[in-house]
């Protein structure tokens, strides 16, 4: 299934795009034949019941699943602007990550200090200017909106912080690398409304600089933070659209099922 | 800021990748080698241990070998029954065992059923040291200790003797024997037990006709290992039981095993390659292979057992 | 009304079973300080064995047994480490993983003494190493190999996959995952098993005696350090030597009471040292469940 042509579609970037992409867990096919683009800085959301493959979907942007055994890609996923299908078997899949950063559903700092768990990412490009560190450091930690409340702790262990803090922790840390798209997986289910409410906060701040792509079991939340909205269903792609439209008119029943609590 | 990295590969960056491709699998390869080493430690062993037998087995026949009975290869009218040797060697486990597998799986039972939390979390690790105690050790015991008690409640024996070496060798394996049973028991699922309960059984049946039956692969697979560490044990016997070869099954007697012998051709000066020197290869061999079929079967059982629950 | 009893009547029996174990251990850990503590003075560790009981000491065999742990060490502990981290983060599921895993099951289960068979025929013979220190250290090394790998394994097992999600989500390699991560979080519990393997291997007597070590060893190996160029020497490695163990079994073995007492003092360091070793693995293992909060 395809995007909708909008007039929005000519004035828009397209970042990231999905092209006949399925999934294989072994004989398994948890994707099946999704389309779809994401759009420069913008915040797209992926809603869908559980088991609908939206986690599954994400961990491609990233090529996650080739840390275990047995899975398979069909299909491509091109990224703009150099129009690199990141799924070929000619790319790294280290190239990838390098270029594509990730926060998990649970916080999962390193078991270092604040600053060592942000700096982790530039040592591993091999950095090893200690003052261009130290600025890329404070310059994420500044974007994450986490500076004010951690520059007195940097040298201390990240496990001290609050869950919210933790998570804005791994997103400074996921920044420290100037990704071109950052992929969300239910980056709150983890967090208290409060937390919850200052990430929200952040992403609709960082969307003018990185392109994101976030899971969300929530809908409420895909409805305030999201500029695009895709609801999946068991594998497929049902509906794509512009948040507002797809939230107050959409065009498929089973999107509006879903929608207005019918099921899921 | 962050900027839009535009990743167009140049050929700095392709070098770049390549060494990092090539750092990474040589690592793998380095860490693969290592991982290797248990392999040739194997080889190694089954080679050097069939080099020198098949020579032994080129100058005696194997059935003399099996079935002579008598044992003195460094004699002109050399014999080499290895019967002699085993026989050291099953009389001792015997008694060990004899000791071990009763309070092992005694103690196994009580901690795993009846004692409180905080006991077994105390007596668990005096177990374990009781296991790391050199053997050498427990041979002084032994000789030193034991024999002269065991002296006085038996009259006439001998200053070597299989019992005190057996008995003290089956202290030693008392805690192999009960962790792993105990391991096996605790493995049991708390609803077969409840089961038990609810018709009204004591812990003592519950624990006797229940978890006991249930954990039984895991705890015969205790029992094997302890048969298999018992075979293989030297310095207990080569101090405590004398290394004279004796065909005998009477643990009131001095007589050595197959380990006791090695350690006694290897205390004198053989020259390498005479016949004296290839017994011990072949006692060797003897050994692994029993120690080798046990260990196969304790494993065999534990995997079964696994796979149940 | 029986069957009430059972279970107290029980509860006695195990106790009694313990205590038959717990007792035994405890007497000879006490037989062993009554008879060798009034042995132990500085002259013991300082004296050479002698055949006058009242002036051996244990001085060529603690200065051999830590030779050999040296060199025990260098081998088991890169080697053992290297084995784990490969097999729980590189080792795909293959036969070459699984012949190895048999393998290692196989060697933890091996008699010692067939150990020093395959050093006295190898090493000893066939590689020309000697009946030297080297032999003995790379003996040792293979014999507690299993001990630190399974150690390695168990340690790299607890770090939770979130954590190695984390690093790879960031570009990292497998390399730099282990190197960073891996490795450090797992230190503690690698450490464990080396000193519990190392404990295992002071106490080592059967392969060391058939490697060839001498019983009565009178002399120190040459010592590392030279007063003159290159200052580093190598030739400790293939010298003959003895060690703790060994020199309590000559000494158990002589029928004179004074040589007993020496063995017993022998005995009581040795136990000692075991001892301490394993309680302190034992510590660390403790400290570990209370400070990882995974």
């Amino acid at each position: 299934m395809s995007a909708p042509e909008t007039i929005m579609d000519e004035l828009l970037a397209t970042k990231a795009e999905a092209r006949d992409l399925s999934f294989y867990y072994g004989d398994f096919r948890a994707l099946k034949g999704i389309s779809m683009p994401v759009h420069e800085r913008k915040v797209t959301a992926l809603i869908g019941p559980s088991g609908c493959g939206k986690s599954t979907f994400l961990r491609c942007f990233n090529r996650m699943h080739d840390l275990y055994p047995g899975n398979r890609y069909e299909g491509e996923i091109v990224l703009q602007p150099d129009n690199t299908n990141l799924l070929a078997g000619s790319i790294d899949p280290i190239d990838v990550r390098m270029r594509i950063g990730m926060v998990f559903q649970k916080p999962n700092p390193f078991p270092k200090t604040v600053f060592e768990n942000v700096a982790y990412g530039l040592r591993v490009r091999g950095e090893r200017s200690r003052r261009k560190i130290e600025e890329k450091v404070e310059q994420a930690l500044q974007d994450a909106a986490l500076w004010d409340e951690v520059k007195e702790r940097l040298r201390q262990p990240a496990y001290n912080l609050s869950g919210g803090q933790q998570q804005r922790l791994c997103i400074a840390r996921a920044l420290a690398t100037d990704p071109e798209l950052l992929l969300f997986d239910e980056p709150t289910s983890a967090l208290d409304p409060i937390a919850t409410a200052s990430i929200e906060e952040l992403m609709h701040d960082l969307k003018e600089r990185v392109t994101i792509l976030i899971v969300t079991h929530n809908m409420q939340q895909a409805a305030r933070v999201s500029d695009f909205t895709a609801y999946m269903y068991l594998g497929e792609l049902v509906e794509f659209g512009v948040t507002d439209e797809l939230f107050i008119k959409p065009q498929k029943k089973q999107t509006e099922d879903y929608i207005t609590g019918r099921f899921g | 800021m962050i900027q839009q990295s535009a990743a167009l590969p140049g050929t700095a960056y392709l070098a770049r990748r390549r060494a990092r491709v090539i750092r990474e699998r040589l690592i793998e390869l380095v860490l693969l080698l290592a991982a290797l080493v248990s392999v040739f430690t194997t080889v190694g062993i089954v080679y050097i241990l069939v080099k020198e037998s098949v020579v032994f087995f080129e100058q005696v026949p194997f059935t003399d070998f099996l079935t002579d009975r008598q044992w003195t290869p460094l004699f002109d009218d050399a014999h080499f029954g290895i019967l002699v040797l085993l026989s050291g060697t099953l009389t001792s486990s015997a008694v060990a065992l004899a000791v071990a597998i009763p309070l092992g799986t005694i103690i196994a039972i009580y901690l795993s059923e009846f004692a409180p939390f905080r006991l077994r979390e105390a007596v668990k690790p005096v177990l374990e040291m009781l296991g790391g105690v050199p053997t050498i050790v427990y041979g002084y015991f032994a000789l030193l200790f034991l024999t002269p008690l065991l002296q006085r409640l038996i009259p006439g024996l001998p200053g070597f003797n299989l019992l005190s070496a057996g008995l003290v060798m089956g202290i030693m394996i008392i805690p192999y024997v009960s962790s792993i049973s105990e391991d096996a028991m605790r493995a049991v699922p708390m609803s077969l037990r409840e089961g038990s309960y609810a018709v009204g059984a004591t812990r003592f049946q519950t624990a006797t006709r229940v978890v006991v039956p249930a954990a039984f692969s895991g705890i015969a697979s205790a029992y094997i290992l302890g048969i298999s560490r018992a075979v293989g044990e030297t310095m207990i016997l080569a101090v405590a039981g004398g290394m004279q070869p004796n065909l005998t099954f009477n643990p009131l007697e001095p007589a050595a095993t197959i380990t006791a012998y090695i350690v006694q051709v290897a205390l004198g000066d053989l020259p390498h390659g005479s016949i004296g020197y290839q017994t011990i290869f072949a006692a060797g061999l003897t050994l692994l292979l029993f120690t080798l079929a046990c260990n196969l079967a304790g494993h065999f059982l534990r995997k079964r057992f696994r796979e149940v629950y | 009304m029986h069957r009430k009893h059972q279970d107290v009547v029980f509860m006695l029996v195990g106790i009694v079973a313990l205590m038959v174990a717990v007792l035994t251990f405890l007497t000879l850990f006490v037989n062993m300080a009554v008879d060798g503590l009034p042995r132990l003075d500085w002259q013991f560790f300082t004296n050479f064995p002698s055949r006058r009981a009242a002036q051996a000491g244990i001085l060529s065999a603690w200065v051999g047994s830590t030779l050999v742990m040296l060199v025990t060490a260098f081998f088991a502990v890169p080697l053992g480490v290297a084995s784990g981290v490969y097999l729980e983060e590189y080792a795909r599921k293959n036969w070459v993983t699984d012949l190895i895993e048999i393998n290692i099951t196989n060697l933890a289960g091996v008699p010692s003494i067939v150990y020093g068979l395959l050093a006295l025929g190898l090493f000893v013979y066939q590689f020309g190493l000697g009946q030297s220190i080297l032999s003995a250290g790379l003996t040792l090394a293979l014999l507690i190999l299993p001990v630190v790998i399974v150690a390695t394994r168990e340690a790299i097992r607890s770090i939770p996959q979130v954590i190695r999600e984390g690093s790879y989500a960031l570009g990292a390699t497998r390399w730099q995952t282990v190197r960073y991560h891996i490795l450090p979080y797992s230190s503690a519990g690698i450490l464990t098993g080396i000193i519990i393997g190392m404990a295992r291997a002071i106490g080592e007597t059967a392969p060391i005696i058939t490697i060839g070590a001498l019983t009565f060893i009178a002399f120190l190996p040459p010592a590392p350090i030279k007063s003159e160029p290159p200052f580093l020497s190598f030739d400790w490695l293939m010298s003959p030597f003895t060690v703790m163990p060994i020199q309590m079994f000559n000494w158990t073995s002589r029928p004179e009471a004074a040589f007993q007492d020496n063995a017993a003092a022998a005995g009581f360091v040795l136990v000692f040292m075991t001892l301490a070793m394993n309680g302190l693995a034992i510590w660390l293992r403790y400290r570990l469940r209370r400070n990882i909060k995974w």
